[in-house]
């Protein structure tokens, strides 16, 4: 490489990173598996599930957002973040509505793969079970809002990749939704089955209708290797362990 | 020395989880050398016959009875296992925890579209137990000390649960064996 790097540590291993990187970026690229759920290779940084949360200088930060710098120093596989992010992955379970027993992304849910990484066999808190809401009125993709974890991807996607904002926020605190530009249905709005906005939600949320349940048991994405296994694989054979 | 009790129940669960039980083939032999088992759909003993060391729980809590069994295995039990989904987190019944008791009701007794019902009663016979308000997951009414995630639990699952505990060794499931379906 001929351009400039700068060097950061993260977990007591140097790595190199070019300036403008996020920590993401430069952890993924070394073979560090930082976890995330709302930051996206494709999609701007928006820092919205804290999931990636590391102490940089022992202050807590997104690491999808946060530029690197020279000399940081970053921690990222300490037991007490780990705990940090487990209790977020138990908090969207209880919040929403995960059925994972009859959804179709499940064995290729980011979230539940995420619960599973962490090892978590029940969430600490009480179930909510908030009254969510479908819509299947559109011919090619259906919303099921009681596994929406409002990580943003379909909102970024559908502005920046597809370039038609059919999605964004509406509500604030726990009345927060996915919406629609259009008043009253997904088949109202300029959305199409094959754009991004669709095939970028880590969860069962959005979803293609007639893909349901392609990948056998045992063939899908995280059933035998945990996510993040695929970066922490290109990680330099020296710098392991 | 006596061998250790295991007590089973199915609460608001479809059976499956005893299912899985019985799915770990042949080894449920090497299970009967392990243990007794106690009150349990397997042998249809109604009651309590002594202290158990282990007890496992299918399904969550949807009515009163179900909330009174969960409690007798509390009492009755130095081990109690939530196993499989629908008694960790409520699973298909707890679907209608969105959703007001008496619109389920009448939906399913006044109003579907297939009710035959003259009379126009929700049953309400004594012997009948009472609904709870929605579906609670086990550990939101008793406390539960393991939990064995799945829909069923991988019968592998189930037993590398029971003789790690069997054993006074720790629950540690390896990646594979921890599934939410």
């Amino acid at each position: 490489m001929s351009e400039e790097t700068v060097s950061i540590t993260i977990d007591g291993v140097e790595i190199e990173a070019t300036p403008g990187q996020t920590i993401l970026q430069a952890a993924d690229a070394a073979g560090i598996y930082i976890p995330r759920l709302c930051a996206h290779p494709e999609l701007e940084a928006f820092g919205a599930c804290r999931v990636c949360t590391v102490k940089v200088n022992g202050r807590p930060q997104a690491a999808c957002t946060t530029p690197v710098a020279k000399g940081m120093m970053v921690e990222n596989d300490t037991s007490e973040l780990l705990e940090y992010r487990r209790s977020l992955i138990e908090m969207l379970f209880v919040e929403g509505n995960h059925f994972c027993m009859f959804c179709e992304r499940s064995g290729n849910c980011e979230l539940q793969a995420l619960a599973y990484r962490f090892g978590i066999t029940a969430p600490r808190h009480d179930y909510q079970y908030p009254v969510r809401t479908l819509d299947g009125s559109h011919p090619e993709v259906f919303i099921d809002r009681n596994r929406c974890i409002l990580c943003g991807r379909c909102v970024r996607a559908s502005r920046d990749v597809d370039g038609k904002h059919v999605f964004d926020f509406v509500g604030r605190g726990h009345e927060k939704r996915i919406w629609i530009d259009a008043e009253a249905r997904l088949a109202d709005t300029p959305l199409k089955g094959e754009d991004r906005a669709v095939s970028v939600c880590p969860v069962g949320a959005i979803l293609r209708k007639g893909t349901a349940y392609r990948d056998p048991i045992g063939r899908r994405a995280y059933d035998h290797r945990p996510i993040g296994s695929d970066i922490e694989a290109c990680r330099p054979a020296e710098k392991k362990g | 020395m006596a061998k250790p009790r295991i007590a089973t129940a199915s609460l608001a669960g479809c059976f499956g989880c005893h299912m899985s039980v019985l799915d770990i083939d042949e080894r449920i032999l090497d299970l009967i050398e392990l243990v007794e088992f106690d009150k349990s759909p397997i042998n249809d003993f109604k009651k309590f016959t002594g202290r158990c060391a282990i007890g496992l729980i299918e399904g969550g809590c949807c009515n009163a009875e179900n909330v009174h069994v969960l409690q007798e295995f509390r009492a009755n039990c130095d081990i109690l296992i939530s196993l499989g989904e629908c008694a960790i987190c409520g699973g298909i019944p707890a679907m209608r925890n969105t959703i007001p008791l008496r619109e389920c009701l009448e939906e399913a007794y006044l109003h579907g579209p297939t009710v035959h019902n003259p009379r126009g009663r929700i049953p309400d016979d004594p012997e009948i137990p009472r609904l709870l308000n929605r579906v609670y997951p086990c550990h939101e009414v008793v406390k539960v000390d393991y939990y064995i995630q799945g829909c069923p639990p991988p019968a592998d699952a189930i037993w590398a649960a029971l003789t790690a505990l069997l054993s006074n060794k720790p629950m540690e499931l390896p990646y594979e064996l921890l599934k939410y379906d």
